[in-house]
């Protein structure tokens, strides 16, 4: 008899489920929670781009685009760059135009990725990154951040971690889950170790223009580090177009095209709509970045403040859109508090676990919520809080 | 704008414990700031935009087009004086149309009650040359706000 199960590979066998979908499978089907699980903007993308991607339909823009996205974009995206992280790069053979930045992360370490190959991954982090590493037969070298370093990767811990293997660093900051970002002075210590290895380093830096107080800094900038970089953002975040998946990688010409060779088997071209909307939001869309992240900044204030107050302290994040919040309370570990706090109060957190072993304490809390839902759940996690003290008390 | 205007411009129901938080100010500075603005009288008040149509009750506003004779030097001041003087009237503004010079906004329970208002308080005062009464039908957007269903949050959890 067929078995399905005989005919998958054993990479894909051994790909472990997403912790984050363990728990958002949980939520399916619940009536009146209280969220604060989504990792997307809470706007829709603004009318002039949906208006630009509109026009390209009626236009009869209905076809393949070149490979590599359109020139116009291209062009679009080199002065994008430019103009907000002072990056240079050639439109004709460093920029790719990609289905996401989650296309450009998967071809990144798709080119780059032989087996034995060892990848360092900061965490907690974003999920996707180990089990695209693994897909390639690369050894996942987790280093773990600490709270007592705001969550960034230390030169003292990547320099333990790298060997005459490693063969890439994913730098993925600002940081999804912890809301972490590295300034210059944090990115020119790791650049120091960095140099010492012969690896090509992936920066995602999908959240580059959520930050507030500091401008983001891209390590493409440092000396010597663009030729040894790829760097990855993309429409979703900055532009609230999390649906319309697109995404664009940075990187030197022989690095651009072996993802490119990728892409052009496995995808051919993002969609052309979408990237009609993308030159869009890149010529007019500047001041639509600031709009959203002045509302998320005020958000941010506001959540960071309302969690200390009821007893949820957390570090004042400085970048995305997430706060990583400390749970220390009655010896429950992450999975249990959230699982509690949905159960009895049905308000939705993520566990700090769901983004690596090291998430054992936190939890993810998304701010891209309207301020009266940020409010109703800190409202309902108080009565959580009160509860267990209460319980401890006793 | 003062970033506490803009709050307040946005949503006049939040609380200055909240404005604080966003704006990473103390709530006395919020407060005195506030009372500032009232006596500067920069800050006028602050309403609550209500969805009408979700409710059972009749409200009907109506915008009126007054042509006026200006009076000898005091302009329109005067003439706007007598107008904006009864409550019904919730907004009058001098324009620059060539076909009218003073719009004015009126709230009621019926239309009956509106036309009957502009025939027996406005249209008689003296200097009001005449009157062009439009009703509102259906307000689609007001004070910055769509009038809609209840927006659903449709994002899936992905990431
Ligand atoms: C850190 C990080 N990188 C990449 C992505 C993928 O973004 P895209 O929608 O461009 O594929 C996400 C989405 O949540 C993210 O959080």
């Amino acid at each position: 008899m067929f078995d399905s199960n005989n005919a998958l590979s054993t990479k894909a066998r051994n790909l472990k489920p997403s912790g984050i979908r363990k728990f958002f499978d949980l939520l399916s089907g619940r009536e009146g929670v209280i969220s604060l699980t989504v990792g997307q903007p809470d706007f829709a993308t603004p009318w002039h781009i949906r208006d630009a991607g509109i026009d390209s339909i009626a236009d009869g823009h209905t076809f393949y685009t070149s490979n590599r996205g359109t020139p116009e974009l291209r062009s679009e995206i080199s002065r994008y760059m430019d103009r907000r992280f002072g990056l240079s790069y050639c439109p004709e053979n460093e920029i790719l135009v990609t289905v996401g930045a989650s296309e450009a992360i998967d071809l990144a370490i798709r080119a780059l990725i032989d087996e034995e190959d060892e990848v360092i991954v900061p965490v907690p982090s974003f999920v996707c990154y180990g089990p695209l590493i693994e897909m390639c037969g690369g050894r996942v070298i987790p280093v773990e951040t600490a709270p007592k370093d705001g969550f960034k990767l230390t030169p003292e811990a990547l320099s333990d971690a790298v060997s005459e293997k490693t063969k890439l660093i994913i730098l993925p900051y600002p940081s999804n889950p912890t809301g972490a970002i590295l300034d210059r002075e944090d990115l020119a210590a790791l650049r120091e170790v960095i140099l010492k290895t012969p690896a090509v380093v992936l920066s995602d830096e999908i959240y580059a223009e959520l930050t507030y107080g500091k401008k983001h800094t891209s390590i493409a900038t440092l000396p010597d580090m663009k030729e040894r970089t790829i760097v990855i953002n993309g429409f979703s975040k900055a532009f609230a177009m999390t649906g319309w998946r697109l995404g664009f990688s940075c990187a030197p010409e022989a690095l651009t095209e072996a993802m490119f060779k990728i892409h052009q088997y496995a995808i051919m071209c993002a969609p052309t709509v979408s990237q009609y909307a993308a030159t869009e939001a890149l010529k007019n869309g500047d001041d639509d970045i600031e709009i959203m992240k002045a509302e998320y900044d005020r958000r941010r204030k506001y959540l960071t403040k309302a969690l200390s107050e009821i007893g949820l302290p957390c570090q004042c994040p400085e970048g995305a859109f997430y706060v990583f919040m400390k749970l220390s309370h009655c010896g429950l570990s992450s999975e249990e508090f959230c699982e509690r706090l949905l159960e009895e109060h049905n308000v939705a957190i993520v566990p700090g676990t769901a983004f690596g072993d090291c998430g054992e304490g936190y939890a993810r809390l998304s701010y891209a919520y309207s301020l009266d839902h940020l409010k109703e759940a800190v409202r309902r996690m108080d009565r959580f809080v009160k509860s267990l003290n209460y319980v401890a008390f006793l | 704008m003062e970033p506490i205007l803009e709050l307040l411009q946005e949503n006049s129901i939040y609380s200055t414990e909240d404005m604080a938080s966003m704006l990473g100010m103390d709530k006395d500075e919020v407060e005195d700031k506030i009372a500032r603005y009232k006596e500067e009288g920069i800050l006028l008040g602050g309403h609550a935009i209500i969805d009408y149509d979700k409710l059972e009750n009749n409200h009907i506003v109506a915008l009126i087009e007054l042509k006026v004779n200006p009076q000898r030097g005091r302009g329109f001041d005067k003439i706007a004086e007598s107008i904006y003087r009864y409550p019904e009237v919730k907004s009058l503004y001098l324009m620059s149309s060539s076909g009218y010079d003073l719009l004015v906004t009126v709230e009621g329970n019926s239309m009956k009650e509106i036309a009957y208002f502009v025939a027996r308080k406005l249209a008689p005062i003296e200097d009001v040359v005449s009157t062009s009464t439009h009703f509102i039908l259906k307000k689609y957007k007001s004070h910055g706000l769509v009038h809609r269903s209840i927006p659903v949050d449709e994002r899936e959890n992905c990431n």
